[in-house]
């Protein structure tokens, strides 16, 4: 083997550095949206690895839906004061006040479509041309398709049909006014990757991604975390479980898996022996087979 | 453990798909939820199997289609490599998403159907790869199970590609016989085909040796951003952020900036917040140099005694990505990496036909999914290299500024 040579994760790391460069150099005024999951926080490690000693030149913008995790919540906080960058918050609550969206009823209830149209009103308030976003083309159908450079129209819409053509590592990032560009640097990351990295990079994670001791509601065969949130009904069991949580999403349409696993290795292994994908924890994807395509054209992440 | 990105290319019927999701299925990639989703989405299918090729068709106007409109990746890890997979569709008027896909293959698969051999689109295809660089070939030759599995039509097959591609002057190319659909030949050897000798497809893929590939000896670097934290602590600290494309960089090199000219030494070269000795490609680093001069977005750092070309003119091989033709003397906007310049398209040299071959010195004009070589004026200087040399520095795409959108992918063929 030659001496020159990069293992996979430096390899998409590299990458990952060259394409949060690239946004640096392309945009005005950029944004890292942050959700405290896993992939968003590993964003921020990578930030760090791009533009350290400097400062971030994009603030962290975080759309809190209410429905949070509270130690999703309290693991931003803790993260933003350690590294010292600005963190920019959208309240769904506010969009909800504004009657600008409405509440879902019912017991699948969840405020994670509504998130779209705050983050459309934070991207519009504060002028930013381009966000980065952890997502990446193996959790789902439509975003293996996406670019890594995804301009959105004013609606903030994707345009499956319409994408530019994304070639070598050379990033179009030119847009008009009123447009935006959604980014995704760990595009090519898979999920083992991410949980690689972090294991490498030794990365601080919420502690739901750690197994817990938990009330949950099991519906459909899923695992609820039990919240003031969730819509309950007469046919909902509630039980004691030691759990984790594999995405952290709402805690409306996120459920937990049974396990035991404690620490990033035992994760990786319990992932390596999983039948079921990621999104498979995701309620809001269910919905219908092109759930993830519909969203995405109305302007979500 | 390294990362192979290759693409798939091949007619609408080759089975492209099912190969794919062959290749996911049987290294495990695929999970339940996934395969009930696709189960669920199996329709038409009088035997009951599922239908893999569903696992790649992601959109839902392409699931009603029955076609792949776009670019998907995918991905699938062994013991040996990560493999990233650009999945592009065959049809005639999508040549600009296999271009797109090409642009960062490693290798490719190029599929022929057993029954009907090399047509139209396995030449042109095979045209795009080698167009784009690609280093390494592998001919599948699939449906074997619809030819009796007989070595005659195989051979037949390799001798009539070899023929047509002698030209092109590929370097590495693999033929294999295979049967995505019955699985023969792709991660484990056929028991249907004794006569074949060579390794089943994935064992191919895990092992081609990709080390070569990767250009050492000339050391190119573009600055993406400058990094000065202006703080108290770091106020003299001035940072140069950017990948090395390719090649090798060691503290005390004497560097050139150009397109200015200045010279300098690199003092320092951080690399995951490290300092480190020596930097190589494709690693993202932040270089210090010397002295203090002007440098900025898009500036190139050369070793001083291996230089790029500087230049304003340069003619490229042009795949045309928009319905809107290439206007010649129109005005462009040409990216290079990160260096951004206008540019005017002067001349139109020649088209290729990418069916016969033969270029076309008559052609005036390069309309959607045309390939032709054009004369390119820059604005401004730009640093370049032929792409058949450093691949990651002689690569272009063309911007039409009147509506931002990448029109035509660019690889330079002669730097004045």
């Amino acid at each position: 083997m030659s001496q020159y040579y990069l293992d996979y994760l430096d390899q998409l790391e590299a990458e990952a550095i060259h394409i949060m460069r690239e946004v640096a150099g392309q945009f005005e005024r950029p944004a890292l949206l942050f959700s405290g999951g896993k992939d968003s926080i590993t964003l921020v490690r990578l930030a760090e690895k791009a533009f350290r000693p400097g400062r971030f030149p994009f603030p962290l913008v975080h759309i809190d839906t209410g429905h949070n995790f509270p130690e999703t919540i309290a693991f931003r906080d803790h993260l933003v004061k350690e590294i010292g960058e600005e963190l920019i918050v959208g309240y769904v609550q506010d969009s909800i006040d504004a009657g600008k969206v409405q509440e879902k009823t019912g017991k699948y209830a969840s405020r994670n479509v509504l998130q779209t149209v705050t983050l459309l009103d934070v991207i519009q308030e504060n002028q930013f041309d381009a966000c980065i976003g952890g997502a990446r083309r193996d959790e789902e159908k439509a975003r293996a398709k996406e670019r890594i450079f995804s301009v959105r129209d004013d609606f903030g819409q994707w345009q499956p049909k319409k994408q530019r053509p994304e070639l070598w590592n050379i990033y179009n990032g030119k847009i008009n006014k009123g447009e935006n560009v959604r980014i995704f640097p760990i595009s090519n990351w898979t999920e083992i990757d991410v949980w690689s990295y972090i294991l490498k990079e030794q990365i601080a994670l919420p502690s739901i991604y750690f197994t817990h001791q938990r009330t949950c509601v099991l519906r459909d065969n899923q695992l609820m975390a039990d919240s003031p949130f969730l819509n309950k009904d007469a046919d909902d069991v509630l039980v004691e479980k030691q759990v984790r949580f594999r995405t952290v999403g709402d805690m409306t349409c996120t459920a937990a898996v049974a396990s035991e696993a404690n620490t990033i290795e035992e994760i990786i292994e319990e992932i390596k022996a999983s039948k079921t994908t990621e999104r498979g924890t995701r309620i809001d994807d269910k919905q219908s087979e092109a759930a993830m395509e519909d969203r995405k054209k109305e302007g979500y992440f | 453990m390294d990362i192979l990105r290759f693409i798939t290319a091949g007619s609408v019927d080759d089975g492209k798909s099912t190969l794919i999701g062959r290749l996911l299925h049987d290294s495990d990639a695929i999970l339940e939820d996934t395969l009930e989703a696709v189960a669920k989405a199996t329709k038409n299918k009088e035997n009951g199997e599922i239908d893999l090729a569903l696992v790649t068709d992601g959109l839902r106007a392409e699931r009603e289609q029955g076609i792949t409109i776009d670019v998907a990746y995918k991905y699938f890890t062994t013991e040996k490599r990560k493999f990233i997979i650009a999945d592009t569709p065959g049809h005639v008027q999508y040549t600009r998403n296999m271009v797109t896909g090409a642009s960062n293959s490693q290798l490719a698969i190029i599929l022929v159907d057993a029954r009907h051999g090399v047509i139209e689109q396995t030449k042109r295809h095979t045209f795009i790869c080698a167009l784009l660089g690609i280093p390494h070939f592998v001919v599948c030759i699939n449906k074997m199970d619809l030819v009796d599995y007989k070595e005659e039509a195989f051979q037949q097959i390799v001798s009539d590609y070899q023929q047509f591609s002698a030209p092109l002057g590929l370097k590495d190319v693999a033929f294999i016989p295979i049967s995505a659909l019955k699985g023969d030949n792709v991660v484990n050897n056929s028991e249907r085909m004794h006569w074949y000798k060579g390794k089943p497809l994935l064992q191919y893929l895990e092992e081609v040796p990709l080390a070569d590939d990767i250009e050492l000896s000339k050391a190119r670097f573009q600055v993406q951003y400058v990094i000065r934290p202006q703080t108290e602590a770091l106020h003299d600290y001035r940072g140069y952020a950017g990948k090395v494309l390719s090649g090798v960089y060691k503290v005390g090199d004497r560097v050139n900036v150009l397109p200015a000219g200045n010279t300098s030494t690199i003092q320092r070269l951080e690399f995951n917040q490290k300092t480190k000795e020596e930097a190589f490609a494709p690693m993202s680093i932040i270089m210090h140099l010397a002295d203090d001069i002007d440098i900025s977005r898009g500036d190139t750092i050369a070793k001083a005694d291996d230089l790029p070309t500087v230049t304003q003119e340069v003619e490229a091989q042009l795949c045309w990505m928009d319905t809107r033709p290439l206007v010649v003397g129109g005005k462009y906007l040409l990216q290079q990496n990160s260096c951004l310049t206008p540019c005017v398209i002067k001349e139109v040299i020649h088209q290729t036909d990418v069916h016969t071959l033969q270029d076309d010195p008559e052609a005036t004009q390069l309309q959607l999914n045309d390939i032709g070589k054009v004369l390119i004026k820059t604005a401004n200087e730009i640093c370049v290299d032929l792409y058949k040399e450093i691949r990651s520095n002689g690569a272009i795409i063309i911007i039409d500024p009147r509506n931002n959108s990448t029109v035509a992918a660019g690889m330079i063929a002669t730097a004045f």
